[in-house]
C-alpha cells in the first residue's frame, strides 16, 4: 500500500535550502562522518536511517551546529555558515562564531530524543521561552503564538501543566510545539520516538506526519521504517560515516540495491509496512 | 618595597616541623577515639529504645551545631575545674576533637547504614541472624565501603579544625608559627610558609580522597556523603 | 561534681553579651554576602572555557578550601599589613579570611549545582538559539539554585559558626565576650556554658529548618 504524500510543489527558490559539502566530523582520534554531501530543497522530507554508531545523529547535530564540523561546508539559504579560511597548503578551515550559530539555530529547529523540556516552566512557558528570550517578542504576542502551536499538536488544554505531569508522548509534542514556535525553515528530528513507550509513539508520529503533509522541510533520524516509508520524500541510509544509499522510499526501502542496506532492513522488518 | 627574607623561617624550620608533628599527632588521636565513638553514637541513634536514641541524638546535634572553638574553650577552661582534674592543652584538645569529630562521624555512619537496602537485613534475619549479627556480618561491611570517601573528607576537615588549638597554647603548627612570627618579626614569611605547608599536606590528602572515590566509582560502588 | 553553679555574674551585665551578639551578627552578615556573591562568580568562572578565567578561579578554590580558615585569618591580620602602608583591623582580617574561605566552598557548590543539570537542558536552550548567557540565566541557574539550596544553607550555618574564630584576633563577638566575662569573674564554667547554649539555641532551630527545607525540595522532584 502506498499512500505517501504527493511530492512537494516546485521549490520556491531554485537553490537548495540546505547544502552540505564534504562534511567530516572527528571526535578525538575517531572520524565519525567521513564526507557527507547532501542537498535539501524546500519541502523535502528526508528520513535518515542507519545502525547505531553510523553517524546519523552526529550528522543531524552538525546541521544546527550542536557539533561543529571538523571540515566541510554547510550552506543555509544559499550562504555559507561560518568564515572559511584557506591556509597556505590549500586546506580550508572554517571558523564559527557563537553569534552566527545562535542565529542559525533560530532558523533550524531541533526535536530531541529525550525531549529536553525545561522542567521549571509550564508547557506554555516552554513554548514561549524561545519567542521571549531569543526573538524578543512581547509577552502577549508570544503567548498567543504559543497557544496556537500547542493547539496544533493537540495540547491546548495542557498549556498550564508542568512537564512532570505530562506523559512522554505529550512531552515530545510540547517539544515539537516549542521548536515550531520559532518558525524555523528546517526541522531536525533526532529519533523523536525512540525514548517513548510503544503506545505513545503514535501520537507523536501523527503530529510529524501532519507537519510533513503541510510541506515542512524536515530531516528525520528514525528507526520507524514504516513511518519513514509513508512520510518521507527521500531516504538516506548511512553506514560508516557516509551516505551508503539514497533515493525515494520505494527505491531504498522496498528495493535496496546495496547489501548493507538490505541487511539493515532485514533486521528492522518485524512490523509490516 | 617590602624586602622578603625567608632566612629566619628556614633557620627555625625545626620549630615548624615540631608543630606539624603535633598537628598530625592530635589529628590521629582524635581520629582514633572519634571513629569508634562515632560508630557507638550512630548505633545508639538507630536504636529503637528512646532512652538510648534520644541522648545520643542530643549529643550529636549539640556537637554538630555549636562552634568548635566554643567547645574547645569549654573543655579547656571549664571542664578541668568542673571535674577537678588538671589537663594539659593536649589532653583538653584531644577530648574536644574526639567528641566533636565523633558527632560528625556518627552522621556518616548513620547515613551509610541507612543507605543499605532493607532487603539485606531482611535476608540476614530470615537466615536466623540476630539484629546484632546482621549488623556486624552483613550491614556494616557493606556500609563501611560506601562511607570511605566521606570518612576521608571528614578526617581532612578534622585536620583543619585542629588549628583552633593554637588559641589555647597547644604547640601545633599554627601556634608554632605565631610564636615564630613574633620572635623573628617576620610574620609575612612565617605565615605564608605555614599556609603553604598546610596547603601541601591537605591538598595531597584530598587528592588521595579523589583517587579513592574514583576507584570506588569505577568498581560500581555508590558512596554516601 | 561539687561545683556550685552561679550564673549571676554572667547575666549581671547583659550589654556585654548583647555587644557580642551584635558583633557576631555583623561579621556573619558581611561574610555571608561577600562569600556567596564571590562564590557565584568563582563558580561560574570555573565553568568558563577561557583559561585566563578558570585557571585563577580553580587556583583560588583549591587554595582557600585546602588551608584552615584560622590560618587565613591570622595571615590577613599579621602578614598582610607588612605589605601595606596601613594596619588591618580585626574585623577586616577576620572578614577577609572567612569570606574568601566561604567563597571557595560556595564556588564549588555553585559549580556542582550547574554541572548537575543534564546536558539536555543546555542543548534544549542552545537549539532554540539562546546564547550561553541566556541559557545560563533562564534555564540553568533557576534549576540549579533549587538543587543548591540545602548545601548553601549549610554553608551559611558554617559561616555563622566561623564567626567565633574572629575572637582569635580580639574582634568583639559572642565568644570574645565570653572570654572577657570569664577572665573578669573567674567563672569560665558558667561563662562558656552560657555561650555554648546561646549558640545552640540560635542555630539548632535553623539547622532543623534546613532539614525541613531539604525534605520539601526533594519531594518536589
Amino acid at each position: 500500500m502506498n499512500d505517501a504524500p504527493s511530492p512537494a510543489p516546485t521549490a520556491k527558490t531554485t537553490q537548495p535550502l540546505l547544502r552540505v559539502t564534504a562534511l567530516r566530523k572527528q571526535f578525538g582520534p575517531a572520524e565519525i562522518l567521513k564526507g557527507i554531501d547532501l542537498s535539501v530543497a524546500s519541502g523535502d522530507r528526508i528520513a535518515i536511517l542507519g545502525a547505531s554508531g553510523s553517524g546519523k545523529s552526529t550528522l543531524l547535530r552538525c546541521l544546527n551546529f550542536m557539533e561543529k564540523p571538523s571540515s566541510g561546508r554547510v550552506e543555509l539559504g544559499g550562504s555559507v555558515v561560518g568564515t572559511e579560511r584557506t591556509s597556505r597548503d590549500g586546506s580550508v578551515r572554517t571558523d564559527y562564531s557563537e553569534r552566527e550559530l545562535t542565529r542559525v539555530r533560530q532558523r533550524v529547529g531541533m526535536v530531541f530524543q529525550q525531549f529536553n523540556l525545561f522542567p521549571h516552566m509550564t508547557a506554555l512557558g516552554n513554548v514561549t521561552e524561545g519567542l521571549l528570550t531569543v526573538k524578543g517578542l512581547a509577552r502577549d504576542l508570544a503567548a498567543t503564538q504559543a497557544r496556537a502551536q500547542l493547539a496544533r499538536v493537540g495540547l491546548a488544554d495542557k498549556a498550564d501543566e508542568y512537564p512532570a505531569r505530562l506523559s512522554g508522548g505529550q512531552k515530545q509534542r510540547v517539544a515539537i510545539a516549542r521548536a515550531l514556535a520559532m518558525e524555523p525553515e528546517l526541522l531536525l528530528f533526532d529519533e523523536p520516538t525512540s525514548a517513548l513507550d510503544p503506545e505513545l509513539v503514535g501520537e507523536v508520529l501523527r503530529v510529524i506526519r501532519a507537519l510533513a503533509e503541510e510541506g515542512r522541510t524536515m530531516l528525520l533520524v528514525t528507526h520507524e521504517v514504516g513511518f519513514a516509508y509513508h512520510v518521507a520524500s527521500r531516504v538516506l541510509f548511512i553506514a560508516d560515516g557516509v551516505i551508503h544509499e539514497q533515493g525515494t522510499p520505494d527505491e531504498v526501502l522496498k528495493h535496496p540495491r546495496q547489501a548493507r542496506t538490505q541487511a539493515f532492513l532485514a533486521r528492522h522488518n518485524e512490523f509490516n509496512f | 618595597m617590602y624586602q622578603w627574607d625567608f632566612a629566619p623561617v628556614l633557620a627555625n624550620s625545626g620549630v615548624l616541623a615540631t608543630g606539624l608533628a603535633n598537628t598530625l599527632k592530635l589529628t590521629a588521636t582524635a581520629l582514633t577515639f572519634g571513629i569508634p565513638l562515632g560508630l557507638g553514637l550512630a548505633l545508639l541513634r538507630l536504636a529503637r529504645l528512646r532512652l538510648l536514641s534520644l541522648p545520643a541524638s542530643f549529643v550529636v546535634e549539640f556537637f554538630r551545631t555549636t562552634p568548635p572553638l566554643v567547645q574547645l574553650f569549654w573543655f579547656f577552661f571549664a571542664l578541668p575545674i568542673l571535674i577537678r582534674v588538671e589537663m594539659t592543652p593536649y589532653v583538653a584538645a584531644a577530648i574536644t576533637f574526639s567528641i566533636q569529630s565523633s558527632a560528625f562521624f556518627a552522621e556518616v555512619f548513620r547515613a551509610g547504614i541507612v543507605s543499605i537496602d532493607r532487603g539485606q537485613s531482611e535476608a540476614a534475619r530470615a537466615l536466623g541472624m540476630t539484629g546484632a549479627q546482621a549488623m556486624r556480618r552483613v550491614i556494616l561491611p557493606q556500609a563501611v565501603k560506601r562511607m570511605i570517601p566521606a570518612f576521608m573528607e571528614r578526617s581532612i576537615e578534622l585536620m583543619k579544625t585542629t588549628t583552633l588549638v593554637a588559641t589555647v597554647s597547644y604547640a601545633d603548627l599554627l601556634f608554632q608559627a605565631n610564636e615564630l612570627a613574633q620572635k623573628t618579626f617576620r610574620p609575612l614569611e612565617v605565615f605564608t610558609v605555614t599556609a603553604l605547608i598546610y596547603f601541601v599536606v591537605i591538598y595531597a590528602a584530598s587528592l588521595v580522597v579523589h583517587r579513592v572515590e574514583r576507584r570506588l566509582a569505577i568498581s560500581g560502588e555508590t558512596t554516601v556523603h | 561534681m561539687n561545683h556550685r553553679w552561679n550564673f549571676d555574674a554572667v547575666w549581671a551585665h547583659p550589654e556585654a553579651l548583647l555587644a557580642g551578639a551584635a558583633g557576631t551578627l555583623r561579621i556573619f552578615a558581611i561574610c555571608l554576602v561577600l562569600g556567596l556573591s564571590l562564590g557565584l562568580l568563582v563558580g561560574l568562572g570555573r565553568y568558563s572555557r577561557r583559561p585566563w578565567i578558570y585557571l585563577p578561579a580553580s587556583t583560588f578554590v583549591e587554595f582557600f578550601r585546602n588551608t584552615p580558615v584560622l590560618v587565613q585569618i591570622l595571615w590577613f591580620y599579621f602578614a598582610l599589613p607588612m605589605l601595606l602602608p596601613f594596619e588591618i583591623s580585626p574585623l577586616t582580617a577576620a572578614a577577609l579570611g572567612i569570606s574568601l574561605n566561604s567563597a571557595a566552598f560556595s564556588g564549588e557548590i555553585f559549580r556542582g549545582g550547574i554541572q548537575s543539570l543534564e546536558r539536555g537542558q543546555w542543548e534544549g536552550a542552545q537549539a532554540l538559539g539562546m546564547t550561553q548567557g541566556q541559557a545560563m540565566r533562564r534555564i540553568i541557574l533557576p534549576q540549579a539554585i533549587k538543587r543548591m539550596l540545602p548545601a548553601l544553607t549549610n554553608r551559611a550555618i558554617e559561616i555563622f559558626k566561623m564567626s567565633t574564630l574572629a575572637s582569635a584576633v580580639a574582634y568583639v563577638e559572642l565568644l570574645q565576650q565570653g572570654k572577657l566575662i570569664a577572665s573578669l569573674n573567674f567563672n569560665p564554667i558558667e561563662a562558656y556554658t552560657v555561650i555554648a547554649l546561646l549558640f545552640f539555641a540560635f542555630l539548632y532551630p535553623l539547622v532543623q529548618a534546613t532539614y525541613v527545607l531539604e525534605r520539601r525540595l526533594r519531594q518536589g522532584d
